[in-house]
């Protein structure tokens, strides 16, 4: 079991939920972000994904496509990303779930990057437009290594897909909470709720919901209905608008510790 | 040999479907409605009938008599899709996938535009059926192809410029394909040419793949015999796959294929796949991509906006691998001498895409004595005037 399965099993016994923080790797430059994600622990994170920037990430919105390309202008590549979570790796046992496209992964090769990642402590890899059709290999490589596989499943996604999309992952399922790209949005998507419904019929995997979420009050009305939620663009937003800010890291965790409060509120 | 593609749009190793996961419905609600299109007669009709009577097919075969003499060696016929409405081949794909959308209830349809051919073909089919119509385009392309632009928003389409990467078809897609991911239920992308998940390839190809099967038939009834080669521009493919494929079977016939050779040889300044491209993913489809040793997708240069892609058709790397077809590039200064040639000789100005086959064709065609040349001319070069007016400037002086 990886630490993703482990921090879900923890979460379930302390009666806990999680809170899974997204962010660019390298954006605004490689040596930045172990500094960036331990503001994010601070402020509560339990889970990081690390973004690895895409020349064209057709799932993504505006901040995380802008997020994109500063790292990849600062020299951002995969192996990069694996250094990066070595040196995270060095000092904290949070999960760490790479996040990208199929082709850099692909370029690097999927038997290599199982590898190297089981080694860098990555826990796992969610690629987003690897359809469960055109994963076997991947998926082989990964778990090989054992690495956790985690698939999104979709408001479009119909019960077939579904249960293709729970059979593939491991560790959790990652549900997007709206038919759209990547981007914060002012209320939740109606969207979300019955995709959970139908994902928990599904299978016993711990769910998380993200897109879209960026309020306190998103995170206290999915935190009623599944086991964690992902925060990525409202992060990603705040790292663009404070790049030259002394105070960034202590506004990234003041944060996340404040989407994290809304676990506690009470309908 | 086994019908390509297979059930989950396999060209051999290349196509598939490599999208999220909020596409993954709407493009198999889109397979399955074209596989119930494509075997009804009365859709078959219909599509027909505008083609005839709307787009103008038959599209003549026309042999180039001037311009063979002018060359000395090969025979060299022309497929006349410069004269379809719109002024290209992409009328054919744009009629087959607006009376698809009707059958499925979409009244939105999207679309990406390179040269702005297919915008303007897609626009032109909205006008048609009374269909809402976006057009993504690169800025760099609306630059180049402003007439094209224009045309479109007479038509009554609005065109969204993109400036994300380099401006130009990549990135015109990837805007495309978010507008999809976001508005999937009443809305159609259609996808100009054969790239993208299944079943795009597939679907793109089998309404293009008239081009080829009137020209067998044309070329028959003219000379007797089939051609010894057949040459057609490549960018994503579809005018090429469109004239290739009733020809698979002869192998007699040899397939040419040409990209955009651009400026150079280094990355970044043409767009010749097989020229250091690889395979990957791009866009939903496997195939082969120019990229740079990380996996990011290089960037592109050609004169023709059209051909100005990082990737090639699944379908022609499975071709190209399997040795059907034989793939080449032609330069941005080979494809203006030869659009220059075409006008002087025959008197037709072609598109600048179709100028990188017609260039293939004057390189080989004197040491190609009593060989027959099949070229298709893919689009007419109105909207390229303004272009050949920058590098004709000589032509410019009153």
């Amino acid at each position: 079991m990886t630490r993703i399965g482990r921090l879900f099993d923890c979460l379930r016994r302390d009666g806990r939920k999680g809170f899974i923080a997204y962010l660019t790797a390298g954006d605004p430059a490689p040596e930045r972000t172990p500094a960036l994600v331990e503001a994010l622990i601070r402020g509560g994170a339990d889970l990081i994904e690390l973004g690895v920037p895409f020349s064209d990430p057709i799932a993504d919105g505006p901040v995380i496509q802008r997020a994109g390309e500063r790292a990849l202008k600062a020299g951002t590549n995969l192996k990069a990303v694996l250094a990066i979570a070595e040196e995270i790796r060095g000092r904290s046992e949070v999960p760490l779930l790479l996040f990208t496209y199929l082709n850099p992964v692909l370029r690097y090769g999927l038997d290599r990057l199982a590898r190297d990642a089981a080694a860098a402590g990555i826990d796992g890899c969610l690629l987003t437009d690897a359809s469960v059709e055109e994963a076997g290999d991947y998926v082989a490589a990964m778990h090989r290594c054992g690495l956790d596989t985690v698939f999104l499943a979709a408001p479009t996604s119909t019960e077939r897909r579904m249960k293709l999309v729970a059979q593939y992952s491991t560790g959790f399922v990652y549900l997007v909470s709206r038919a759209g790209v990547t981007g914060e949005r002012d209320s939740l998507s109606a969207a979300a709720a019955p995709l959970i419904r139908a994902m928990r019929a599904i299978t016993d995997l711990p769910l998380a919901v993200g897109f879209g979420i960026s309020k306190p009050e998103h995170v206290a009305e999915l935190g009623r209905q599944v086991e964690a939620v992902v925060v990525g663009s409202a992060f990603v937003r705040l790292i663009e608008r404070n790049l030259d800010n002394a105070s960034l890291e202590i506004q990234l965790e003041s944060f996340a510790r404040e989407l994290k409060h809304g676990f506690g509120v009470r309908p | 040999m086994t019908p390509q593609p297979d059930q989950g749009g396999h060209f051999g190793p290349y196509g598939g479907r490599y999208v999220p996961e909020v596409l993954m419905a709407p493009i198999e609600e889109l397979a399955e409605a074209y596989t119930a299109a494509r075997q009804d007669p009365a859709f078959q009709a219909e599509l027909n009938e505008l083609l005839r009577t709307y787009a103008g097919r038959p599209t003549p075969l026309y042999f180039a008599r001037r311009l063979s003499e002018t060359l000395g060696g090969a025979r060299i016929w022309l497929k006349r899709e410069d004269l379809l409405h719109t002024g290209a081949h992409k009328i054919n794909n744009c009629l087959g996938q607006a009376l698809l959308a009707r059958r499925m209830g979409k009244r939105r349809i999207i679309a990406e535009t390179g040269a702005g051919q297919h915008g303007v073909a897609t626009a032109t089919v909205c006008a048609l059926l009374g269909f809402e119509c976006v057009v993504y385009m690169g800025e760099e392309d609306m630059r180049r192809q402003r007439l094209n632009v224009f045309r479109m928003r007479m038509l009554g389409a609005r065109v969204v410029g993109v400036a994300a990467g380099s401006r130009t078809l990549k990135d015109a897609i990837s805007e495309a394909m978010r507008d999809w991911v976001s508005n999937v239920a009443g809305t159609h992308y259609l996808l100009g040419s054969v790239l993208g998940a299944h079943p795009y390839p597939m679907m793109v190809r089998d309404f293009q793949k008239v081009i080829g099967e009137e020209a067998r038939a044309q070329f028959l009834a003219s000379e007797g015999r089939l051609p010894d080669a057949v040459f057609a521009c490549v960018g994503g493919g579809s005018n090429a796959i469109g004239i290739f494929h009733a020809f698979l079977p002869d192998p007699t016939v040899a397939l040419i294929g040409v990209e955009a050779g651009g400026r150079g040889n280094a990355v970044g300044e043409h767009a010749a796949r097989y020229r250091g491209g690889a395979p990957g993913v791009l866009q939903g489809a496997y195939s082969y991509v120019l990229q740079d040793e990380d996996g990011q997708i290089a960037l592109t240069h050609s004169v023709s906006a059209g051909l100005d892609y990082a990737m090639i058709g699944p379908e022609h790397a499975w071709l190209h691998d399997r040795n059907r077809a034989e793939y080449t590039a032609a330069s941005d200064a080979e494809a203006l001498d030869a659009a220059r040639l075409l006008s002087r000789t025959e008197g037709i100005i072609p598109a600048l895409e179709s100028a990188h086959a017609v260039a293939e064709a004057a390189k080989r065609a004197p040491a190609a004595a009593g060989q027959l040349f099949l070229v298709n001319v893919s689009g007419r070069g109105d909207k390229d005037i303004d272009i050949y007016r920058e590098n004709f400037k000589e032509l410019d002086q009153s």
